[in-house]
């Protein structure tokens, strides 16, 4: 032990060997370094939500300019009469987005009450992991698997519906495939969070499983499940590759349920690389638009799920 | 009891109505995901030979050589630049800004981010990036990569770091250490399986993400040997090429189901790992 | 309030012996018998607005047991805690008042508090092992503070070890996690921590209070073996355990110090009548 160069302060406590010194400097330093780094990085992801924000402003104004409000009222995307609206491109997303949810809420709610009320014990985790699986296949595969065998299977189905299997709404029962696993993640996890005592004493009073999970469980996790919903929205609003294959890429507006249409994702995704000056800056202010719909989506999901945790400690 | 027993016996048969319909549900599910993987492994086991992986791709024939190495490299540096940023960001969360509102904020933020649409990010990188460089680049496809994989770390490393009992901490800052020394010491070595699982599904995630890399990393047929200056071929984006500008060729579209079944195997298999992880701590 | 007068005559003026400029090391072994190690002073402490020490004075002797005793939440624990300023980890929480180690006020700004940790130990209620191995768990606080050789490390760790009485059971599992001992040698461990680096004071915060009796004999044991190196003040819910094990006692009740005395005669000829109904068991 190294006691050379003892401090002349007289306090025991201030007193210390050169080694016990030098360590002492560098952790303080190192203390410092660490506190603020991270502090630092922290900051980065405030700056990261506002990059995206600026970036997509400036890059989307010119189009923003030229256009002002008809770049939301013109019903068709033509580049090559410099014509774009973004109406067909949000109509798409968002009917796309309402068929997915419709079709996957029920669906996940049925596997997440029979992952937590039904399943045998030794099932429950391989299922639960099965299931959350599925939410990992990338998007792309999903695509690829539409085009292939569900747009045929439908277009087999019915010709009348799906002339050519493509459009909105198989584009809407794709993406229902792929946020069914993230809803029933989210409303699995939020329905393990009701107290065992809770369902013991509605077990307790003679109610049937349906009975307990309707008047205990589901009430009390409420709006734990609307934030899991809405999450599976904003992925659904979002997502690109799956859509791209399936969605038609018709670029003009019409209501339809069935008929061939596009997505805002889908858009940029096909016309990116090959637009030039108006069109790029058209394509990126739907960009900007989609980020605004599913921030404001998400932001609702997340406080949601906040004032959920709150009530459950 | 007449009365009575019609309607338990009414309750009864609603029960199992329903019970029924959730079991239908899970085996609808479990359906899925059998009907998608017996595609893949039907459509791409044919396709992939031994060429398939030391062949670079070609408008006839060809493999997916450079864009297997290409994907590895650009999931390698999205995933270490990520995880650099996430485990301090999340870091300060935790241990400095539990209290604080600025944590707060950077934690609704960062949940936001965390479900941001993949496609948006890449425009985004475009704007930052690929825009003032004047052309696309692995670096770029990197860093749109690393966006992805930033929030989801930070949600790991933060939810992990505070399963670490305050106790330790005490006991850690009792005996004289820093801060500093008592969160890499003592609360990183309690949380190192968790934080290790976010990395490995963030990882899994970024390697199959398409979108961003159309507006960024793009694609090549050629093989390229690090040079991340220059456009990086990947495998998304081959797959996704061949599927659509190159699907009149049949061997392209063959060759995109074998890629789409290397990347699902790949992605699974990140996964199993990274839950297997997360039972072994929560065992301890 | 009869919280001054009960203890010995030296008065808070009297410096105690200081030898300057001693190493952390040398010290334990300086401390001259019964002189005055750790003085307190009108000392007042508050959780924000909560008012949880109320004019505490007290003299601490060196190489003696010290026991604090009371009913729960009467801040026997709070004090304690403020020997090492614990407190200071967490915000809203501040001390007015003089707290004195060999003569000098460990509240001063020139004091490092990291420093001040190293030199008073201290052990919690709960066992809190880190999550490394035996070995790491020891060599943790000396590596702060010294560079020592692999050699004189293990001779260390061994030393600490044998100290707390644990060497014997975990010397072949040196390598193994601290988490996996039993509660007792866990706690023993714990111990061994705070010794490897030589503090001068020991606080023991409850140490017993999660063990079976068997381990909790193994703990006194060791109490009444370390008091002949260290100063050791300890926090027992147990009035056997403070009869047992320590030299002074002091009856603290809803945040005041009632009665500080020696240990034999707070229990057979209590002054106050509060201190004798609870020693009595009358109520707590």
């Amino acid at each position: 032990m190294s006691d050379s160069g003892r401090s002349e302060t007289s306090s025991p406590l201030l007193s210390m060997s050169q080694q016990e010194g030098r360590a002492l400097a560098r952790h303080g330093l190192m203390d410092r370094l660490f506190k603020n780094g991270t502090g630092a990085l922290a900051i980065l992801v405030l700056v990261l939500l506002g990059g995206i924000m600026l970036s997509l402003l400036i890059s989307s104004w010119p189009a923003l300019v030229t256009y002002g409000g008809q770049f939301f009222t013109e019903n068709r995307w033509a580049p090559n009469q410099q014509v774009f609206g973004a109406l067909p491109a949000i109509y798409g997303t968002l009917i796309t987005s309402l068929i997915a949810v419709v079709i996957a809420v029920p669906v996940s709610f049925g596997i997440a009450i029979f992952l937590t009320e039904l399943c045998p014990a030794v099932l429950r985790r391989p299922l639960g992991v099965t299931v959350e699986l599925l939410a990992g296949i990338p998007s792309i595969i999903y695509g690829m698997w539409g085009v292939l065998v569900l747009a045929p299977l439908l277009q087999w189905l019915s010709p009348t519906i799906f002339p050519t299997g493509t459009g909105l709404l198989t584009a809407g029962i794709i993406l229902a495939v792929m946020i069914i696993p993230f809803i029933t993640a989210t409303v699995r996890d939020v329905m393990n969070t009701v107290p065992a005592v809770l369902r013991e004493s509605a077990y307790g009073v003679g109610c049937t499983t349906w009975e307990v999970v309707r008047s205990v469980v589901l009430p009390s996790i409420r709006v734990g499940m609307v934030g899991g919903v809405i999450l599976g929205l904003g992925r659904a609003l979002g997502e690109t590759m799956a859509v791209t294959f399936v969605i038609g890429n018709n670029l003009f507006f019409s209501a339809t349920l069935t008929g061939q249409g596009t997505s805002i994702a889908a858009l940029i995704a096909t016309q990116f690389n090959e637009s030039t000056g108006v069109q790029r800056s058209a394509l990126l202010a739907l960009g900007l638009i989609l980020f605004l719909i599913t921030f404001a989506v998400l932001a609702c999901a997340r406080l949601m799920l906040k004032r959920m945790q709150r009530r459950m400690p | 009891m007449q009365h009575s027993n019609s309607l338990y016996r009414k309750r009864k048969l609603l029960n199992r109505t329903v019970m029924v319909l959730c079991s239908a549900a899970a085996l609808f599910g479990i359906f899925w995901l059998l009907a998608i993987l017996a595609t893949l492994l039907w459509q791409g086991v044919t396709a992939i030979e031994w060429s398939t992986f030391t062949e670079r791709t070609r408008m006839s024939g060809g493999g997916l050589g450079n864009a297997i190495l290409g994907s590895i490299m650009l999931t390698l540096g999205g995933t270490i630049i990520g995880t650099i940023i996430g485990v301090g960001a999340g870091t300060w969360l935790a241990e400095y800004g539990r209290n604080a509102v600025l944590g707060s904020v950077i934690r609704f933020i960062n949940d936001v981010l965390l479900s941001a649409p993949s496609v948006i990010i890449g425009l985004f990188i475009y704007a930052l990036v690929v825009l003032p460089m004047g052309h696309f680049s692995g670096w770029a496809g990197i860093l749109a990569l690393a966006v992805i994989v930033i929030p989801v770390v930070i949600r790991a490393t933060e939810d992990m770091l505070k399963l670490v009992p305050d106790s330790l901490r005490e006991a850690a800052s009792a005996m004289g250490a820093h801060r500093w020394w008592v969160v890499v010491r003592v609360c990183y070595s309690g949380a190192r399986a968790g934080i290790i699982t976010g990395i490995l599904l963030a990882c899994a995630r970024i390697s199959g993400e398409t979108a961003p890399l159309i507006f960024t990393s793009l694609n090549s047929n050629q093989w390229n040997f690090f040079d991340l200056g220059s456009e990086m071929p990947n495998l998304p984006m081959t797959i996704y090429q061949n599927m659509t500008i190159n699907s009149f060729i049949p061997r392209q579209v063959e060759l995109a189901w074998g890629g789409a079944l290397i990347l699902t195997l790949t992605i699974l298999v990140l996964n199993i790992i990274a839950r297997f992880m997360s039972r072994d701590t929560n065992k301890r | 309030m009869p919280s001054t007068n009960a203890y010995s005559a030296s008065t808070p003026e009297t410096k105690p012996q200081v030898t300057p400029g001693v190493t952390l090391a040398e010290r334990g072994a300086k401390n001259t018998p019964n002189s005055t190690k750790l003085l307190v002073e009108d000392l007042n402490f508050y959780y924000g607005k909560f008012h949880a020490l109320k004019n505490i004075s007290m003299e601490i002797p060196a190489n003696e047991v010290t026991a604090f005793i009371g009913p729960s939440g009467c801040g026997k624990s709070t004090l304690l805690r403020c020997f090492n300023r614990i407190h200071d980890l967490y915000p809203n929480m501040h001390t007015k008042g003089r707290l004195m180690l060999d003569g000098y006020d460990i509240n001063d700004r020139s004091i490092d508090i990291n420093l001040l940790r190293a030199r008073v130990g201290m052990v919690f209620q709960r066992p809190t092992p880190f999550p490394m191995s035996v070995f790491d768990n020891i060599a943790f606080g000396v590596k702060l503070y010294e560079r020592l050789p692999r050699r004189e490390m293990e001779e260390r760790v061994e030393w600490a070890l044998r100290k707390a009485a644990l060497w014997d059971e975990v010397k072949d599992k040196l390598r193994q996690s601290g988490q996996a001992l039993s509660g007792g040698q866990q706690q023993r461990l714990c111990i061994a921590r705070s010794i490897a680096v030589r503090p001068e004071v020991i606080l023991l915060d409850e140490p017993t209070s999660a063990l079976d009796p068997i381990s909790t004999g193994y703990i006194e044991d060791l109490v009444n073996e370390l008091k002949q190196d260290y100063t050791i003040v300890i926090v027992t819910h147990n009035m056997q355990q403070a009869a047992r094990v320590s030299d002074m006692t002091a009856f603290m009740y809803l945040g005041e110090l009632i009665e500080y005395d020696r240990t034999s005669k707070i229990f057979t000829q209590p002054r106050n009548k509060q201190t004798e109904d609870y020693i009595t068991g009358r109520y707590g």
